[in-house]
């Protein structure tokens, strides 16, 4: 148990981490521990060749999209702290949490989950997933499996369904309500070993 | 004044005389005669029958409070394949078509593998279930009631107050035994009195071992045992391996020499019968390595060579890139699976965190070491086929045989390679639910 505290006292502002994220101690211990790995060369932050080396994410086939999801615009680097906060993304939603009027809505929030879901799609960050996005997406997910037209039909159907306000795009209300009926929190979640 | 003391003393000689006297005599009535002749009373078995009720026992103790949220959590994160996952999302909607939902697949296992890559996960300790009051397996349980506690500290007297000093002993029996006697094996001329001898004297020796250890070892297929002139490959978990299959059968061990008491063992051992010592330079020249061995295996009359093709020690839920160089050579490999059950003790080596003693401490520790062997049937390199795909068959047999994942990362493949290799097969297995589907669809 001591050398558990220990760990938890070397990172900063482990208080508010975890206030945040809704991460308990074991849980940021571990995360620690994995940053650690994965920064193999002890600088303290990752960069993307550190994630690009993982190599399930390097065969799956939004790979990029993923690891771009950590680094903000125009940053190379992610530290602990970001790291903790994107993952929080995909805690569980806590079902007995109490609803403050106030508090900020957690990071793990249905609404939260899917706009990081989003931001897969949309990748130039204009708040609209537009024709060219969802293809670019398609062709990543399906690689020469199928034709262009074949994609195009696909992507035609989608935007199709999805956009009401008929811009030729999804925007991000247009996107939540296509996902009405979906269990966001049982698909976008992962189990967090303590 | 000492007048009075001088009793005492003489009956504490005593009863110290007649504790050790009893003790070394049930130590061989029960322990070292039996691995002499090979047989068993049965008494491991039934402790382990024990400790399986007791484990129950603890687990009830422990349902109550968190034991059905984690059977909870681990059934709604069931692996699924991409398949099962795109088709319980779409039970909804009528044809099975492109969902934006889609995406959440691949997003989630992608968070999945930065959290905790399959690679990674095999080379630290595996997690149990449910706790075996051994404080070392305890990740998630925290104190839950005083009795189970007492439980424990219980088990704590029994294991290091018991079982620790008697495994302890046994131990030095069985290494020093083995010293002595090989080297006085050795002094016999070579013929088959010796190589009968020297095969008996292996055999107790390493049986004496597994008692040591508590050790209980159920041997599947005993038929396909590897015989003289082949190769024995087996799964690699801790350094414990080698005394398992050593005290079943006997065979012709391959190592570096090494200094110390190691070293002193390695000596004597090859004294009365042919192992392969390497030093520490001829390990480099593979040409060399592979001569020797092709040597020994041509030679009918040595034993068959033990190998470990992974190179190092895995947490045993899994197979690893087999080596190839055991599989150039071109003779018959008798494989063999080796799985442990954790729930007894954890056996798996993690020399990053353990030094050896350290290591043979939490053994002799550990309520036991349970295990099972499977003898697989000999296979031989067939026709075209390569040592690589040879190693990777083999390796698929043992992983199969064991229930042990057969994991295909395999650090010889350049990694651009290996990317887009197993890009494409998600893509394949993606577009086959969607394009399947709509090509249903143009034909109704």
């Amino acid at each position: 148990m001591g050398s558990t505290n220990s760990t938890l006292l070397k990172i900063p502002n482990v208080e508010v981490l975890m206030q945040e994220t809704g991460f308990s101690p074991a849980h940021i211990i571990r995360l620690h521990d994995r940053f650690k790995a994965l920064d193999k060369e002890g600088r303290g932050h990752l960069c993307p060749h550190d994630f690009g080396a993982i190599k399930e994410l390097a065969m799956n086939p939004i790979g990029d999209r993923i690891i771009g999801a950590f680094f903000s615009p125009g940053k190379e680097t992610v530290d602990f702290h970001t790291f903790v906060k994107i993952l929080a993304h995909f805690r569980p939603v806590d079902k007995d949490r109490p609803k403050e009027p106030n508090s900020p809505e957690p990071i793990n929030s249905r609404s939260n989950k899917l706009k990081f879901a989003f931001q897969l799609y949309d990748q130039d960050k204009d708040g609209k997933i537009s024709r060219d996005e969802l293809l670019q997406v398609l062709r990543a997910m399906l690689g020469m499996q199928v034709t262009d037209e074949q994609l195009e039909s696909i992507a035609d159907r989608t935007i199709q369904e999805a956009d009401l306000d008929r811009d030729d795009a999804i925007s991000f209300e247009e996107f939540r309500k296509s996902l009405e009926k979906i269990n966001i929190d049982h698909k976008m979640s992962i189990r967090f070993l303590r | 004044m000492e007048s009075y003391l001088f009793p005492f003393d003489s009956l504490i000689c005593m009863l110290l005389g007649i504790s050790f006297t009893v003790w070394f005599t049930l130590l061989l009535v029960f322990i070292i005669v039996p691995a002499i002749f090979g047989v068993s009373f049965g008494i491991r078995r039934l402790y382990m029958k024990s400790l399986i009720k007791l484990f129950e026992v603890s687990e009830l103790m422990l349902s109550f409070v968190n034991h059905f949220d984690k059977i909870i959590e681990k059934n709604w994160f069931k692996l699924m394949s991409l398949e099962q996952e795109i088709q319980e999302m779409r039970r909804g909607s009528a044809e099975p078509e492109f969902d934006m939902s889609d995406i959440f697949y691949f997003c989630r296992r992608g968070v999945e593998s930065i959290v905790d890559d399959e690679v990674t996960k095999r080379f630290t300790a595996e997690e149990l279930e449910s706790w075996n009051l051994l404080t070392r397996s305890n990740y998630n349980f925290h104190h839950i009631s005083t009795r189970l506690t007492a439980l424990w500290g219980m088990g704590v007297l029994i294991r290091y107050g018991f079982l620790l000093p008697l495994r302890v002993t046994l131990a030095f029996t069985g290494v020093g035994l083995l010293v002595v006697l090989t080297s006085i094996v050795g002094l016999f001329p070579n013929g088959r009195m010796k190589n009968y001898l020297s095969d008996k004297v292996h055999l107790m020796c390493y049986r004496i071992c597994i008692r040591a250890l508590t050790a209980i070892i159920t041997y599947h297929d005993s038929e396909n045992k590897p015989k003289n002139g082949g190769i024995c490959v087996a799964n690699h978990t801790s350094p414990i391996d080698v005394i398992i299959l050593a005290s079943d059968g006997c065979y012709a061990m391959v190592g570096q020499v090494h200094g110390g008491l190691m070293g002193v063992i390695q000596r004597a051992m090859v004294k009365a019968c042919p192992h392969i010592w390497f030093e520490r330079s001829e390990v480099k020249d593979r040409h060399l390595v592979a001569k020797r061995l092709s040597d020994h295996v041509a030679d009918e009359s040595k034993l068959p060579i033990l190998i470990f093709p992974e190179g190092t020690c895995i947490n045993n839920t899994s197979v690893m890139m087999f080596k190839k160089g055991s599989f150039e050579i071109g003779c018959t490999v008798y494989p063999v699976a080796i799985k442990y059950d954790p729930r007894f003790g954890d056996a798996f080596w993690n020399s990053s965190k353990f030094g050896m003693v350290n290591y043979l401490l939490h053994m002799m520790s550990s309520w036991a070491i349970v295990c099972s062997v499977w003898y697989l049937p000999p296979m031989s390199r067939m026709e075209g086929e390569d040592a690589v795909q040879f190693a990777n068959r083999v390796k698929a047999a043992i992983a199969r045989k064991g229930g042990l994942a057969d994991l295909l990362w395999d650090g010889g493949l350049k990694r651009g390679k290996v990317k887009e290799v197993f890009k494409e097969e998600q893509q394949k297995l993606y577009s086959k639910v969607l394009v399947g589907s709509s090509e249903d669809r143009s034909r109704s």
